[in-house]
């Protein structure tokens, strides 16, 4: 180790992984519906498109977790984001491609996709 | 690209170890390849989480979802339903972290997590420890950094002493003030040791560090050796803690590897290197003069102080030498100021201590509490008070060297000065909790007993003086005291006080004092009426029959293994107390209670 920048460094790149285990570090939580409608609709390119979109953009604040079925299989895949201290939004029929703006529009900036909300689909 | 989006914690530390953690780990990694999902959950070894008692624990992130009493065969449920399906499993969760209304409760808000405030357990159950760069993110060899490339060493030493950080291995003297010294001596070379011969009957404050945290434990040492001006460190550590002597080694090869031992760390020119010494589980080498002599190679035994390790230690230069849980304050300390350190405890015992929680309690396990925090908070809240409802009677602080706290005292603030005052001491963290069954003669015959079979015998108060005194303590418990035992006790104790040569022998008395002040009836009890209150030390029983209650079923006689009830089929038996061995065969193979103990 010859320097502070160095440190620094590690610590940074080290940070993405410890961060799930700093409970007061996260306020955003994306749930993933995993069940086997949600998988055989293709949640599991979403999840994985989540995880490394918020990588690329290195968001720390933010976990991905998965969940069972809702019931509205046909649906699938939907994905719900919690916001600290907001209600919760749902998504269906997500795609990896929509997951950049979701993450850009609603994670970053506050505001959710309302045309990929399940209130657009009824 | 690594797309981990779950954390399982597994608990490493010697309590889980032991009940085979190990096999939970194996399991998880074999379900989690089976499902598919071992590229995004990552299985963590970790230290202690504390609460020993429920282990072997698994916390599963980003829940927080903590698992007590984890087998393997569960292991499949909690990945097919929490990891696929997210959907926490409650009937394996720690009791208590499930509310009445089946929400799940934060771990924080645990009442055994509660009131504590951990400092130097910080790291402990939340990074693998055998991995240098999650120690790196969360703040490690920041404060090291720090001081290489900000701070001069005076300013270090004044910071320390200013936190008011006292040492933790009992003794309590001034760290900042002990660095101070070792500062001013002149020398070509000086050392850093760090005394990880925890002995104490029923602590494991530092085991639980160094298996769950080794790296602060190095970082910190590597600042005093800054603040000191010494380049040399050695690690003691005994031989009987084979987990935590690994994880150093293996903490010690990564550091190295890091460049943060050894020459030039940091580009600044500081040097610094660590060695780990065994000890062979001779209880006196925890003693500073001793433990410096072992790690030279000599025979273990400590000599007169002064001069102090401060002018002449190891090897003849001048050493300091701390305590596991100090060196763990330290790093924190240098990151926030000593202002936030100072800010914790009462006005004299700052920060926070660890306490090995064990004995009669329900939450067997280590806590960390701010100074001033009462032993009523630490038995009852944190502790969840005795098991099966039994009276709390005394804790244990302080080991061999400490004595009995009574209940009248559970309101007393605990601090260095408190304990001292209330005649026991910190010491490095032990706490014994002891219900109404525990007899407490026994319990000062008990440490008498530690205490003269690791007398390392180099000076005749300790050598000679200890074991006259457990002689008389054994002879009281067995129902042999005689009137005048009690003040020759007192008398014994009061010169091995004053004449032992080193802290072990001068404070070996300690458990026999305290309880002769606080529980002074109980020995009377024993030598006057030859009766034992707590109902524990056998010599002292006697069964009796309860003739009305008796059928005569010969059940007992049957079974006597001296043979000594005696009576006719569905006559009331009679047990000749004469050849009685107290053996208590009958009271258990009695169907209709009719035999009783007193």
């Amino acid at each position: 180790m010859k320097s502070l920048a160095e440190l620094a460094l590690i610590r940074k790149r080290m940070m993405d992984k410890v961060n799930l285990r700093k409970d007061d570090k996260i306020d955003t939580r994306i749930v993933v519906g995993m069940a086997t409608c949600g998988i055989a609709a293709g949640a599991r390119p979403v999840m994985l498109e989540f995880v490394e979109e918020l990588k690329r953009r290195g968001i720390d604040n933010v976990t991905v977790a998965q969940t069972g079925c809702v019931g509205m299989c046909h649906l699938e895949p939907i994905v719900d984001v919690y916001v600290k201290d907001e209600p919760k939004v749902t998504y269906v029929h997500m795609t990896p491609e929509k997951v950049a703006r979701v993450v850009n529009d609603h994670i970053v900036n506050g505001r959710p996709v309302e045309e990929y909300t399940i209130g657009a689909q009824e | 690209m690594d797309l981990i989006r779950s954390h399982v914690m597994v608990c490493c530390g010697t309590g889980c170890s032991s009940s085979n953690s190990a096999a939970i780990i194996e399991e998880f990694e074999k379900q989690l390849a089976a499902k598919g999902l071992d590229k995004e959950v990552r299985v963590v070894h970790t230290g202690c989480f504390g609460l020993c008692q429920a282990g072997p624990v698994v916390i599963i992130y980003p829940e927080g979802a903590f698992y007590a009493h984890m087998k393997p065969e569960n292991v499949e449920r909690i990945v097919e339903e929490h990891l696929v399906k997210g959907r926490v499993v409650k009937e394996f969760l720690y009791k208590e972290a499930v509310e009445e209304d089946n929400r799940i409760k934060s771990l924080e808000n645990v009442e055994f997590y509660k009131k504590q405030k951990r400092i130097a357990l910080r790291n402990c159950g939340v990074i693998d420890p055998e991995n240098i760069e999650e120690y790196i993110a969360f703040d490690g060899y920041k404060a090291l950094g720090k001081v290489l490339t900000e701070m001069k060493p005076e300013e270090v030493i004044d910071l320390v002493t200013r936190s008011g950080l006292r040492g933790r291995g009992g003794a309590g003297f001034l760290t900042g003030m002990k660095w101070k010294f070792a500062a001013a001596s002149v020398s070509d070379k000086k050392y850093v040791c760090c005394n990880a011969d925890e002995g104490d009957p029923g602590a494991f404050m530092d085991r639980s560090v160094l298996e769950g945290d080794p790296h602060v434990v190095i970082e910190a040492m590597a600042i005093a050796a800054y603040a000191i001006g010494a380049d040399q460190g050695y690690i003691y550590c005994r031989a009987e803690y084979p987990i935590a002597v690994k994880r150093l080694e293996i903490a010690i090869r990564q550091a190295r590897e890091y460049g943060l031992l050894g020459e030039d760390i940091f580009g600044t020119g500081f040097n610094f290197d660590l060695e780990v010494r065994l000890g062979a589980g001779a209880f006196v080498c925890g003693e500073e003069t001793a433990l410096m002599t072992s790690i030279e190679g000599h025979r273990g035994e400590p000599r007169p102080r002064p001069p102090f390790p401060a002018v002449k230690g190891l090897f003849g230069k001048p050493t300091i030498l701390n305590n596991v849980e100090t060196y763990a304050n330290i790093p924190q300390i240098i990151n926030n100021g000593w202002e936030w350190f100072a800010a914790m405890g009462t006005e004299k015992s700052k920060g926070t201590k660890v306490f090995a929680l064990g004995g009669k309690v329900n939450n067997i396990g280590l806590v960390e509490v701010p100074m001033g925090t009462t032993l009523r908070e630490i038995v009852y809240d944190i502790g969840g008070g005795c098991p099966n409802g039994k009276k709390f009677k005394a804790a244990q602080t302080g080991g061999p060297s400490g004595g009995c706290i009574p209940a009248s005292h559970l309101d007393v603030k605990i601090d260095y000065d408190n304990l001292t005052a209330i005649g026991s001491m910190m010491g490095s963290g032990g706490m014994i909790v002891m219900d109404e069954d525990n007899c407490m003669v026994d319990i000062a015959r008990f440490f008498l007993d530690f205490t003269v079979d690791e007398s390392c015998g180099k000076c005749a108060p300790c050598r000679i003086g200890t074991r006259r005194m457990l002689e008389i303590l054994e002879r009281i418990v067995e129902g042999k005291g005689e009137d005048g035992d009690i003040e020759k006790l007192e008398n014994l104790a009061k010169t091995i006080k004053a004449t032992a040569m080193c802290g072990l022998g001068q404070s070996a008395p300690n458990p026999v004092l305290s309880t002769l002040k606080y529980f002074r009836h109980e020995y009377e009890a024993h030598i006057y009426e030859k009766r034992c209150p707590a109902g524990h030390c056998k010599k002292l029983l006697t069964y009796k029959i309860n003739a009305t209650k008796c059928r005569g079923c010969t059940m007992c006689a049957r079974n006597c293994p001296a043979g000594c009830i005696s009576g006719k089929v569905r006559e009331p038996h009679v047990i000749d107390t004469t050849k009685c061995l107290k053996c208590g065969v009958c009271m258990e193979k009695c169907k209709f209670d009719a035999i009783t103990r007193s």
